[in-house]
């Protein structure tokens, strides 16, 4: 946590944010305490099961936590500002021109009943008054060239293309405006393995071309793994490991990140035998008291039942929240 | 190369399920213009020409892209809707046409477990009423007997002690536990064959696991036979015994899982293997690239359907190939193999 501190300044840096749904049944905190920073150009991947706060971490970046939930604490900085102090006028130009957003599902997230240029009309004549409903169009065809859809196809409606294809054309909508880091929630979800796989390919080789950096949401290890500079692995509302992906994968240390990669089969593996990491996830409105994965920890100890860990810092690019790493990097 | 799907053999007595030239056309709704202007009939060829067999006690997966017809299939076996043409055999019966009262004999010995635990269960209905409604369906148990039936199951899926579970409602468990709910009320019959239908897809990935384990330990446990239905490769791998690789209402390849995972010989296969992700930082993609995206199941590619993406397509592709034997049990549809 020391690591923010460092001599330049990062792209994006996130002090300590707390976010909670004020429900009628109590309060939830969906997120707590997250820390992290990212850089020009880099991915991070967010890797958590539902419910672990992965999409309303996301959400907070644009200031957009849907209601009732809240920023009860923290910072966010983009370029030094703080995402979270800016005027009304200020949030609307940060989302889509600073940091822009593709949501996990591209059929409803279009407007049905608007052709695809309409959406690319709207969205680059709200943000920049001046450009002309032509101007708009030929930037809307030259992204669709770069997303790999026939510009023509512009004149479509959504239900006309593909479910690749819109997700195609929400990547197009979220760098009309070329914005310094692209947030994806579970952008593959929905779609097959093969379009999957192209879909993230594009995204790699946009963010090539345009330098912006990339934060990947996703409950998939194996496309985190992959895609990924560096890793959060969150756990009800916790990072409980933040390393980079080659650092993760060779020394895993958190016994939920270890029991996540030991559930997943492996298809280059010839012979493999799954773990199951037994009980399911806590309730928020009532997590367990001490460490939130306690429960269902194989190397549970008394002290984990009493007091929260902290985040631990093993090596300098490695954090890891777990009393079992105590030791290693003690004074 | 013997051709497979033209064979005429005798069923065997291994098989549970046999399939053969199964198919399904959904025919398509015109608008009313349409309907005055032009006579010709379009169909959704959802399955198109499917035969291959189960063998009892094992995991026979069917793989392969949404609008690929594996879940039409499943659901053609189970009898939840009349195939166009074709046969299904259960237990060396012929079942494709059976009606009403013959088809209930046999629904105990068949049943499907989908993959959304959300819808398949009643909200309005207790779990143990939910579990325990099937033996009173079939009047095979009610009262106390039902209770205690519906007891020791729910123990066999791991809600224990069940007591706990049977008089709660569906919402106030998790996916998982609601998953396990639906496996409970297929298995009170104490049925044979199951279609699992994307069982773990809408289940958290730390708990998936668990629920494949379990569907493995009842296997053994009560001599079931599974047809696994999925969209994910790196599951199938593990679960399977034999997989087979769908495409476009088609099976384009089959056989052991170990030969087609080692050895995948059509494109598709090897597509569609390249493009799952592998959970390790260090491994250098070799992704195969496809042209285009799936057709429509109205307008089929003439020949191979798979010749408009295939990086490999030549002149003899105009015909389309029929499902080969590259050596014992392991089928390609795809004159490569040929070479």
């Amino acid at each position: 946590m020391s690591d923010e501190d460092g001599e330049k300044p990062h792209l994006l840096t996130v002090n300590n944010l707390t976010v909670e749904y004020w429900a009628r049944r109590g309060k939830i905190r969906a997120v707590e305490d997250v820390s992290f920073s990212l850089d020009k150009g880099e991915t991070l991947g967010v890797v958590g099961e539902s419910g672990s706060g992965k999409s309303t971490l996301g959400l907070s970046l644009i200031h957009l936590v849907p209601y009732p939930g809240r920023i009860v604490n923290g910072t966010i900085l983009l370029e030094g500002q703080d995402v979270l102090k800016l005027g009304k006028e200020k949030t609307r130009d940060l989302r889509g021109r600073r940091i822009s957003y593709v949501f996990q599902d591209p059929m409803t997230s279009l407007n049905p009943v608007e052709r695809i240029d309409s959406h690319f009309v709207e969205l680059i004549r709200t943000h920049e008054p001046k450009a002309t409903k032509a101007e708009a169009t030929t930037r809307a065809k030259k992204l669709f060239k770069d997303v790999g859809i026939q510009p023509d196809r512009i004149n479509d409606y959504p239900h006309q293309l593909s479910g690749g294809m819109r997700q195609r054309v929400m990547i197009a909508l979220a760098l009309a405006l070329d914005p310094s880091i692209v947030i994806a929630d579970e952008p593959t979800t929905a779609l097959d393995v093969i379009v999957q796989a192209k879909i993230l390919d594009l995204l790699k080789t946009l963010q090539d071309r345009y330098g912006m950096a990339l934060i990947l949401i996703t409950h998939d290890l194996s496309i985190v793994l992959e895609r990924s500079d560096k890793i959060i692995v969150m756990y009800a509302g916790r990072i409980v490991e933040r390393a980079s992906s080659s650092t993760l994968y060779a020394q895993t240390l958190h016994p939920y990140s270890q029991g996540l990669l030991k559930s997943i089969p492996n298809i280059e593996l010839a012979e493999q035998k799954l773990t199951a990491i037994g009980g399911s996830p806590p309730d928020l409105l009532h997590p367990p008291t001490g460490c939130r994965f306690w429960p269902r920890c194989p190397y549970v100890m008394e002290i984990c039942k009493i007091k929260e860990p902290p985040l631990l810092e093993t090596s300098s690019d490695h954090l890891v929240r777990c009393y079992l790493y105590r030791g290693e990097k003690a004074s | 190369m013997l051709p497979v799907q033209g064979r005429k053999s005798k069923l065997n007595e291994s098989e549970i399920v046999r399939v053969e030239h199964l198919k399904k056309y959904f025919p398509v709704e015109k608008g009313f213009l349409e309907r005055l202007l032009t006579r010709t009939r379009k169909f959704v060829k959802a399955v198109d020409d499917v035969s291959f067999s189960v063998l009892k006690g094992e995991v026979f997966t069917l793989a392969g892209e949404s609008g690929c017809g594996k879940s039409t299939t499943g659901k053609l076996i189970v009898r939840l809707m009349p195939p166009t043409s074709g046969k299904i055999y259960f237990n060396q019966t012929d079942i494709t046409r059976l009606q009403r009262e013959q088809l209930r004999t046999i629904r105990p010995k068949l049943q499907i477990i989908f993959q959304d635990p959300y819808a398949s269960l009643n909200p309005r209905m207790k779990i143990g009423q939910a579990v325990g409604h099937p033996l009173e369906i079939h009047g095979l148990a009610k009262g106390a007997e039902e209770k205690q039936r519906v007891n020791e199951i729910l123990q066999r899926v791991g809600l224990t002690p069940p007591e706990q579970f049977t008089n709660l409602y569906p919402y106030q468990i998790s996916g998982g536990q609601r998953q396990r709910v639906a496996m409970a009320r297929s298995l009170i019959l104490d049925p044979e064959f199951i279609v699992a239908d994307e069982p773990v897809s809408m289940i958290d990935v730390s708990l998936r696991t668990t629920i494949i384990d379990l569907m493995l330990d009842l296997r053994r446990d009560l001599d079931l036979t599974y047809l696994f239905i999925t969209h994910d490769l790196a599951i199938a791998k593990y679960i399977s015994d034999r997989i087979a690789i769908m495409y476009l209402g088609k099976i384009v390849e089959m056989g052991e899982k170990h030969e087609v995972f080692s050895n995948p010989l059509h494109p598709y296969t090897q597509a569609l293997m390249s493009a799952i992700p592998v959970p390790n930082p260090e491994r250098k993609r070799t992704a195969i690239e496809l042209k285009g995206e799936v057709p429509s199941a109205i307008d089929i590619p003439r020949g191979c359907r798979f010749n408009p993406r295939c990086p490999y397509v030549e002149a003899r592709c105009k015909v389309e190939p029929e499902l080969m034997a590259v050596k014992p049990g392991h089928l390609v549809a795809c004159y490569r193999i040929e070479n």
